[in-house]
């Protein structure tokens, strides 16, 4: 394996050094011969670790491949991702989440952390073979219905009670199904009042959360909160935090950046579930994800064929891919305005995922005997997205046009370059 | 004017250049021979992805009386369920070169993003919960010639009370912006649940009771109020709705002289509105209807005569 020296690298502390990449590893002394890439200005920050990603196979490979998935996520500085459960069949047994973990393995850009179904088939009546997809080779620690809110109170409870053993975690898409039901596309509010679309109030997120937590409370099971997207959310798991409850909340970069005005033309790329929110919310989840109420930034890369979102913003179906676009939507919302430095935005992008997934070999520190999994930052670079210039298989990419941060220079997965700027 | 998506993208030049033409439409009404040559080798047509027969029958009839040719396609079942998307459907018709695409769609917004595709001229005849903009210029046509007939002004300072189930009306939020830029102050009438969110912001009174606001209207709008809605909890039961909220006999001793009845149908009698208002002598609801084939006649003369042939 070819050996790499970062040179003159800025770590995520400040400090400047030289990272040497071999074997695998973070090694004291370079290898003769390696490769020295002067990386003056930028910075190693440790992998990132997409705590929620859509990669569609197996079932809707026209829209996104495990391999197409993985390329995207390379391009956006991530080391692993985790696949959530909502392909065509359901990942509800060992074999399929094996599949996809061999599907993982195959591509080999990132580690692929398969994420296994609460209920059989995402239907919300029986409970999925949690224990047996633990023990398969695929690992499952992390189960969701996402897309789906698991509604039964006592299904939930018993799931939170089945998973503990093996100190699983149950990560919950929170929506109120008779709050927010099908219909409801857009935050409940003056725009959606003028605008006529169904409205989804904030009540429906923050009431699931708070059953929730108290359900993690009552069994002393791990919780985790999908993509939380409101201020009432967010009080709520501060509340859960303070009283001690095992629960992590995530956030995702669109809801970071983007508002609840973006749908004023009915433009189905900006339909996502849940809805983009208005400056109140998003304030709310930058403060929390400052403070550490929201642990981990989750893209929820959600692709779609244009097929399915070329229909009235009702019909169109509910995503937006994020991969390629996520470490800029931080720094843009979060890092320029000072509300993360890097040692922060390493925690809640790379150390605190790996740790909700109990990825052993990811969020590792840049330390002479971890892991070499390593992204490349230039913090001041920008360019305007182009949807067209995308590893992913799908365009519904909410940043098209707009002039954003452009910091991945490249990736590492063990030592091994899984992306550079071209 | 291109299209006709929202009351919100017309000027109060082009509502009054509308609803003036519109005027001389319905006259050609009360001829024996109703055809006007205006629209003469032009071809409209009727894209209803959701049942319609008064709004539908009422646009047929506008196109042919302008010597329009006139189709009806009938998309019913959402085009997601078909398997073709909403665009396609549309680009299909757009490619057989009709000049005008009248189109009715349970998603609110459909229109507006039909016209972001398409080279025809888009008339929105009704977007889910968002807009139904002739039905509100047919309203202030409807008004506007009863205010004549009884010497009473113009739409400009009168007050409209509107009452129902608003939060899924697409007519309320096309007549309160219509009635807004004529002048006239609009109050809501509805319980809580039936509002909008976002109401205080649309520059109209709002009340949860009508017994005290029906004095001082000019016109008092009633729509309709689906039974099934008390399934969703929005009211307890027909009974208490229409001791609210319903148009009785009881409360229309309570309009002041010279106000009129409109209720843009399909009437539920005995529940919003009785029979004996609907059929009292302020009643203006059939003149709704024969508006509505005059202004549909102005909207597309406005949209296709204007243009090279």
């Amino acid at each position: 394996m070819t050996a790499i020296v970062l040179s003159g690298v800025q770590l995520p502390d400040g400090s400047t050094t030289d990272l040497n990449l071999a074997d695998g590893h973070i090694v004291e002394e370079a290898p003769s011969g390696a490769e020295t890439v002067d990386c003056s200005g930028l910075i190693a920050l440790p992998g990132l670790v997409d705590p929620h990603t859509h990669l569609r196979e197996p079932g809707r490979e026209d829209t996104e491949t495990v391999l197409s998935g993985s390329r995207a996520a390379a391009r956006g500085g991530f080391t692993a991702v985790c696949a959530m459960a909502n392909t065509q069949p359901v990942t509800d047994t060992a074999e399929k989440a094996e599949h996809v973990h061999g599907l993982g393995l195959r591509a080999g850009l990132v580690d692929v952390q398969v994420i296994g179904a609460i209920t059989k088939g995402l239907k919300g009546a029986e409970l999925a073979e949690l224990g047996l997809m633990n023990r398969s080779r695929a690992k499952v620690t992390m189960f969701s219905d996402d897309g789906m809110c698991v509604q039964d109170a006592s299904l939930m409870r018993k799931a939170f009670e089945w998973v503990k053993p093996f100190g699983g975690v149950l990560a919950q898409h929170s929506q109120d199904s008779t709050l927010a039901g099908p219909g409801a596309c857009c935050h409940e509010g003056e725009l959606s009042g003028r605008l006529g679309l169904g409205g989804w109030p904030p009540v429906a997120e923050s009431i699931i959360i708070a059953r929730d937590a108290m359900l993690a409370e009552a069994t002393g099971s791990r919780l985790h909160v999908c993509h939380i997207t409101t201020a009432e959310g967010v009080d709520v798991v501060r509340w859960a935090k303070a009283r001690g409850i095992h629960v992590t909340a995530e956030v995702t970069p669109h809801h970071l950046l983007l508002g609840t005005e973006e749908l004023v033309d009915y433009d189905t790329v900006y339909k996502v579930n849940p809805p983009l929110r208005t400056s109140e919310h998003r304030e709310a989840l930058r403060a929390a994800l400052a403070d550490g109420t929201i642990d981990v930034v989750g893209t929820d890369h959600a692709p779609h064929a244009a097929q399915d979102k070329d229909h009235a913003f009702a019909d169109a179906k509910p995503g937006m891919i994020g991969l390629e676009q996520a470490l800029a939507s931080v720094i843009e919302t979060m890092v320029k305005p000072g509300l993360l430095d890097w040692a922060t935005v390493a925690d809640r992008m790379s150390h605190a995922p790996a740790k909700l997934a109990r990825l052993s070999g990811q969020g590792r520190p840049l330390a002479v005997g971890e892991p070499a999994n390593v992204v490349l930052v230039d913090p001041t670079r920008t360019a305007v997205v182009d949807k067209d210039a995308s590893a992913s298989l799908s365009r519904n990419n909410p940043y098209h046009g707009r002039l954003l941060p452009d910091p991945i220079e490249a990736t590492y997965l063990r030592g091994r370059e899984t992306y550079r700027r071209g | 004017m291109k299209h006709l998506l929202s009351i919100a993208d017309l000027s109060v030049e082009e509502i009054h250049s509308i609803l003036n033409l519109a005027e001389e439409m319905h006259d050609v009404q009360s001829r024996p021979v109703k055809k006007l040559p205006a629209l003469r080798g032009r071809t409209v047509v009727n894209l209803f992805f959701e049942d319609s027969t008064r709004t539908r029958s009422s646009f047929e009839l506008a196109a042919k009386w302008l010597s329009a040719d006139a189709i009806n396609v009938s998309a019913k079942g959402s085009s997601v369920s078909k398997g073709e998307s909403m665009r396609d459907t549309l680009l299909t018709l757009d490619a057989m070169g009709v000049d005008a695409i009248v189109m009715r769609h349970a998603g609110s917004g459909a229109v507006r993003q039909a016209a972001g595709w398409v080279r025809a001229s888009m008339i929105n005849a009704g977007d889910g919960m968002h807009e139904h903009p002739t039905q509100a210029l047919l309203d202030a046509h409807a008004i506007r010639r009863h205010l004549a007939r009884n010497g009473l002004g113009t739409i400009d300072g009168k007050r409209v009370s509107i009452t129902g189930d608003l939060i899924h009306s697409r007519v309320v939020r096309s007549n309160v912006l219509l009635l807004k830029k004529l002048g006239a102050s609009v109050v809501l009438v509805a319980p809580p649940t039936l509002l909008p969110p976002g109401v205080e912001t649309w520059g109209v009174d709002v009340s949860h009771e009508l017994d005290p606001v029906l004095p001082d209207v000019d016109v008092a709008m009633m729509l309709r109020v689906q039974r099934e809605r008390m399934l969703g909890g929005y009211f307890p039961s027909e009974r208490e709705y229409i001791d609210a909220y319903g148009l009785t006999a009881g409360r229309l001793a309570k309009l002041k002289e010279g106000a009129c009845i409109a209720h843009p149908g399909p009437m539920n009698r005995g529940l919003e509105i009785s029979s004996a208002a609907a059929d009292s002598a302020g009643s203006i609801v059939l003149d709704q209807v024969s508006s509505g084939v005059a202004v549909r006649m102005s909207v597309l003369y406005h949209l296709l005569a204007g243009e090279e042939q």
